[in-house]
């Protein structure tokens, strides 16, 4: 275990972040359903391995039946997105008997609108945003675009650090009790006011300079 | 150098530094002037209908079938072999999202006569490598594709630079690629690059506007927005995107070679400047 994995690990807080994301990615659905009064709205995280999209937060239509399932990334829209890393805005989803075939089997529910945008951290696609249904058959514009862009990049910051939070668990989980037990420790310090906190920092560090004498 | 009495050079003994060009060398004899006239629309496209130029969509496969699309030269598509290798054969798949069917449409709206080509580089068997996209657009140029229509990006800086050397091959080889600007405000290629032609989209609703950019990267703004196009299983969508506002500058592209059959990309470039609907009399 590398000293930097080490700090990393209980520097993020592994523990305490290992559900924090869960609300976070809600909230964005949530709020993006909301601003364009959408029918529902999702974020699914895209699995390089397996080919395929997992949905990991669901408003509106859905969101008590798709948490967890899985769709291929070859083929259909939101495949479409997470391939070519771009957004795609349609409407008559629902005349794609394709989208509609696979869709309305798995979740009940057909579209007939769709906002699709990547979720993109630095080179890499996480996974994708969709924005289903807005109330009206109203003209799409470029200040919709954008404002997709910007849920996608809140979206995308809050997926990364669950790909870090799984990844530091994945860390823990390898390493053995020690770090999961230094990790702990870590964050029962955090949560002390301030003096038993400064106490405690003294105690660790006295603790280090014995075990490294 | 040996020189006669007259000081005229006999024989180029000298060598020069590479790249360079001896002056009497064939290539250094003067070129008749392309356009000692004005450069309009009707000079520009009048009369065509893209017969004789090959397009490329290089994207998700195109429905040849779709009503819109009216029937394909080629579909080929890109996948990996087992022994990893990214190998182009001929597709049967058709259009696996409907995206590339919706650009094919678009481009076949303005040039009925072009050749389309499909070069599926996305779909089953693609692991986010950039692989199938270059093999795919290293092959386009191989055929001597004239237009290649790329509504893709990739944000993957190690490709960046594989992308700008095929680019600029097909700049020089004669193919002009037509790509398009990531829609959002993302850094990705090739649409950056100089020897492509950029485009993303404006709001209005004439096929045929489109506006030269005086301050790139991106060269040129045609309709992207509330576009009705062709997609999967013969049905029509309404979609919205840089993607199809690519797409109709490729089908202006096709309209203006298939007039102008010599044009070099970066005199189409020229063209494409002189007729976009900003430009006017200084």
């Amino acid at each position: 275990m590398a000293e930097e994995d080490l700090r990393a690990a209980v520097a993020a807080g592994a523990l305490a972040a290992r559900e924090g994301h869960r609300p976070l990615l809600q909230a964005i659905v949530e709020v993006a359903r909301a601003i364009f009064g959408a029918r529902a709205a999702s974020i699914m995280l895209l699995d390089h391995s397996a080919g395929e999209l997992v949905f990991q937060a669901v408003t509106g239509e859905g969101e008590d039946t798709l948490v967890g399932r899985r769709i291929s990334s070859a083929t259909g829209i939101a495949g479409w997105v997470a391939q070519s890393g771009q957004p795609l805005v349609v409407e008559d989803v629902a005349n794609d008997p394709r989208f509609a075939r696979e869709e309305a089997r798995r979740t009940g529910y057909v579209p007939k609108g769709l906002m699709a945008a990547p979720l993109l951290r630095d080179d890499r696609v996480l996974g994708v945003l969709n924005v289903l249904d807005r109330p009206e058959r109203r003209r799409f514009s470029a200040a919709e675009m954008d404002l997709l862009g910007l849920f996608a990049n809140q979206a995308s910051v809050a997926l990364d650090l669950l790909l870090q939070a799984q990844r530091i668990e994945t860390l823990l989980g390898t390493a053995g009790d020690e770090l999961e037990a230094v990790a702990e420790l870590a964050m029962r310090i955090d949560r002390l006011d301030e003096d038993r906190r400064a106490a405690a920092v003294r105690l660790l560090r006295d603790l280090v300079d014995i075990v490294g004498s | 150098m040996s020189e006669t009495q007259e000081g005229k050079t006999t024989e180029p003994e000298v060598d020069l530094p590479a790249w360079s060009l001896r002056r009497d060398d064939p290539r250094a004899r003067a070129l008749p002037r392309s356009w000692p006239h004005r450069i309009d629309r009707k000079w520009a496209w009048s009369g065509s209908d893209g017969a004789g130029v090959r397009v490329a969509i290089v994207d998700s496969g195109i429905d040849g079938d779709h009503e819109l699309v009216g029937g394909l030269q080629r579909a080929v598509a890109v996948e990996k072999t087992a022994d990893g290798e990214w190998k182009v054969g001929d597709d049967d798949a058709g259009d696996l999202a409907g995206h590339g069917t919706a650009c094919a449409g678009i481009v076949r709206s303005f040039a009925p006569r072009s050749e389309l080509w499909s070069v599926r580089v996305l779909g089953a068997g693609f692991k986010g490598g950039a692989g199938a996209l270059l093999t795919g657009l290293r092959w386009a140029i191989e055929q001597g594709c004239e237009v290649v229509n790329l509504s893709l990006s990739t944000p993957k800086r190690d490709t960046a630079a594989l992308l700008h050397e095929i680019a600029d091959d097909a700049y020089f080889g004669g193919s002009v690629f037509v790509a398009s600007a990531h829609n959002l405000d993302v850094r990705s290629y090739p649409w950056r690059f100089s020897s492509v032609v950029s485009v993303a989209s404006h709001d209005g609703e004439d096929p045929y506007e489109f506006l030269y950019n005086p301050d790139p990267p991106v060269e040129f703004f045609a309709r992207g927005m509330d576009i009705e196009v062709a997609w999967l299983d013969r049905t029509r969508i309404i979609a919205a995107g840089n993607s199809f506002a690519t797409a109709h500058m490729t089908g202006i592209c096709a309209l203006i070679l298939g007039k102008h059959p010599a044009l070099t990309p970066f005199q189409l470039k020229t063209v494409l400047r002189e007729t976009a609907t900003n430009m006017r009399e200084s």
